[in-house]
């Protein structure tokens, strides 16, 4: 049934930490190793070695910058001397992506099948791809980009939040975990059930000020994410701007070695 | 969007085809007429060829029976129960004329009411996606509902309607003006707030969330070729030519026909060749403009990927 449920008792999903993620694509590669031998098809690649290889992925990291106009806008609480960022200087941020698992997702109720839906005990969404005719019209909907077709299997794939390895009794339990969150080198992803003030995510959306991607598409995302923290005003120290052929003030050896090297350069340039 | 070739001709060869069967359904043509019961078999043909030519685009069409289960929230499982619905009452009908020389008018009101409500399905499909901000607008089944119309009069006129230069023809050949200018009137309007509202309230500050810190473009995108998301929703050559193309859909789909029905009115020897060029002139016309919904249309997602900067042309 690809209406939604009215809630769901656990809201499982991930918290991903915009300023702690270094772009290394561990948990890209890593979710595709994991997926594409776990839940349904293999994850096809075409032309992998080819001129023009694509393939479904369930995750991808997308890499912004941003260049703040001013350095006036000082975060609340923060010490002495530190912004979101310097005018002029660009901030880059690596930006994970894959499933925000919505409470409203529209990618369920458009499914025409029911291959789409929401489990009601944990909210994740899933794909059930014996139902799935491959119509790709959840993938129009979503906002996210979190689905892309299999053209190999002609089935939507998205992720799953490793159903396969959280629930999993015969792994270890510090691998009960999502691929991406287990492999992530700089702990910038976090897996957890927002259902929970308490949790290890609630708190930590709580704390950082997390963060809905797209607000105003209504889909009410469960995963959140955390902004870059401020850090030192960079000021003047990274202005490379010292003016060329300035050599006013110097003194002693180096006024010596300027005084000798002017000289010459202005005999040179006369001869 | 991509425009997907199968997708068009499903839109505009169903959506004439149901124009022309609630033409027909509304008790146009004598039963009895040779001419009828070819109209009511082309107009079946017509939704026919549609619907399976959009089960080309599906990765697993053998299963694309499930599709009726899901009416309950999917606009695109209400149009497939619809489809099957709606042949009921225009197989009857179709029936009626063909064996009987026979016509219901009860059942041709359930007809008529069946294509149109199959036809507004077929639109909420792509109105109801919050993530296209142009579609996502009663203007969409608008639209729909007046093109589907326009094209099943200007069949049923060309190919099957009353004899050449008698009073009727000459109601139905206005009739059929008024249907063309108010349908691309709608259009006219649906393009004009398509243009406006761009990615709608989204923007790469909001896809992203770091706004505050100022204005976010990307730096690097996430896989150095194409995907399959930037193959289906950021579909490039339609931006290009949008302009022209929009300007080839005006002159077939508006220009010509007005001037080969107005030729139809004035040369009667011959109206039947102007009538029936302006019915396929007509639907050339709605052809290219169906191309530019899909290939104009903006995602949300392209803000991930850098908005309307990466999506501009590679000249």
């Amino acid at each position: 049934m690809t209406s939604l449920p009215q809630s769901t008792n656990k809201k499982l999903g991930l918290v991903i930490d915009l300023d702690t993620c270094v772009g290394c694509h561990a948990c890209v590669v890593n979710c595709k190793e994991w997926n594409t031998s776990g839940y349904g098809t293999a994850l096809s690649d075409q032309d992998p070695y080819g001129a023009n290889p694509t393939g479904a992925w369930l995750n991808r990291i997308h890499t912004f910058e941003i260049v703040p106009d001013n350095s006036s806008n000082k975060p609340k609480g923060q010490g002495v001397g530190e912004v979101i960022g310097t005018a002029g200087e660009a901030r880059v941020v690596h930006f994970p992506k894959s499933c925000l698992h919505c409470e409203d997702a529209p990618c369920v109720t458009v499914c025409p099948t029911g291959a789409s839906y929401k489990r009601p005990e944990d909210g994740i969404v899933l794909v059930d791809e014996d139902k799935c005719i491959g119509c790709g019209l959840c993938a129009w909907s979503c906002a996210y980009g979190a689905r892309e077709m299999d053209l190999a299997a002609g089935v939507m794939k998205k992720c799953t939040l490793c159903i396969d390895r959280i629930y999993n009794e015969e792994l270890e339990e510090i691998d009960r975990q999502p691929a991406c969150v287990r492999t992530c080198p700089a702990g910038a992803r976090h897996f957890g059930d927002f259902a929970d003030p308490q949790s290890n995510v609630s708190l930590l959306v709580a704390e950082r000020g997390g963060f809905d991607l797209m607000p105003e598409q209504n889909n009410k995302p469960v995963n959140k994410y955390l902004p870059p923290r401020p850090r030192s005003d960079l000021g003047e120290g990274t202005q490379f701007s010292v003016p060329e052929n300035d050599t006013k003030g110097a003194d002693g050896l180096l006024g010596w070695i300027d005084r000798a090297l002017s000289g010459s350069s202005k005999q040179k340039g006369a001869s | 969007m991509h425009p997907a070739l199968s997708v068009i001709s499903f839109t505009t060869l169903s959506g004439a085809g149901y124009g022309l069967a609630f033409v027909l359904a509304l008790g146009h043509g004598n039963p009895a007429a040779l001419s009828t019961k070819i109209a009511w078999v082309a107009a079946l043909a017509l939704i026919s060829i549609g619907f399976l030519s959009s089960t080309l685009h599906l990765g697993n069409p053998q299963r694309a029976w499930r599709a009726v289960s899901q009416w309950r929230s999917s606009w695109l499982s209400r149009e497939g129960c619809m489809c099957f619905i709606s042949y009921v009452p225009l197989c009857l009908l179709a029936g009626m004329s063909i064996f009987y020389d026979s016509f219901d008018l009860t059942l041709g009101y359930v007809g008529a009411i069946c294509c149109a409500v199959t036809v507004y399905c077929t639109a909420m499909i792509y109105a109801s996606l919050r993530t296209i901000a142009s579609w996502h607008t009663a203007w969409t089944p608008g639209f729909y509902l007046a093109f589907a119309l326009t094209a099943g009069t200007l069949i049923y006129i060309a190919f099957f309607g009353p004899p050449v230069g008698s009073r009727s023809t000459q109601i139905w050949i206005y009739l059929s003006l008024v249907f063309l200018v108010a349908s691309w009137a709608i259009k006219h309007f649906w393009a004009r707030r398509a243009q406006a509202v761009g990615y709608g309230k989204s923007t790469m500050e909001t896809a992203t969330g770091l706004g505050h810190i100022g204005k976010v473009r990307l730096l690097e995108s996430p896989h150095a070729m194409g995907n399959y998301l930037t193959n289906e929703m950021a579909f490039r050559i339609g931006r290009k030519h949008a302009l022209k193309l929009h300007k080839i859909a005006l002159l077939l789909g508006l220009a010509l026909p007005v001037v080969l029905l107005a030729l139809s009115l004035a040369i009667t020897p011959v109206a039947l060749v102007f009538t029936m060029l302006a019915a396929l002139s007509f639907m050339a016309g709605v052809f290219v403009d169906r191309w530019l919904f899909f290939a104009t249309a903006r995602h949300a997602v392209g803000l991930y990927y850098g908005g309307d900067e990466a999506l501009m042309p590679a000249d």
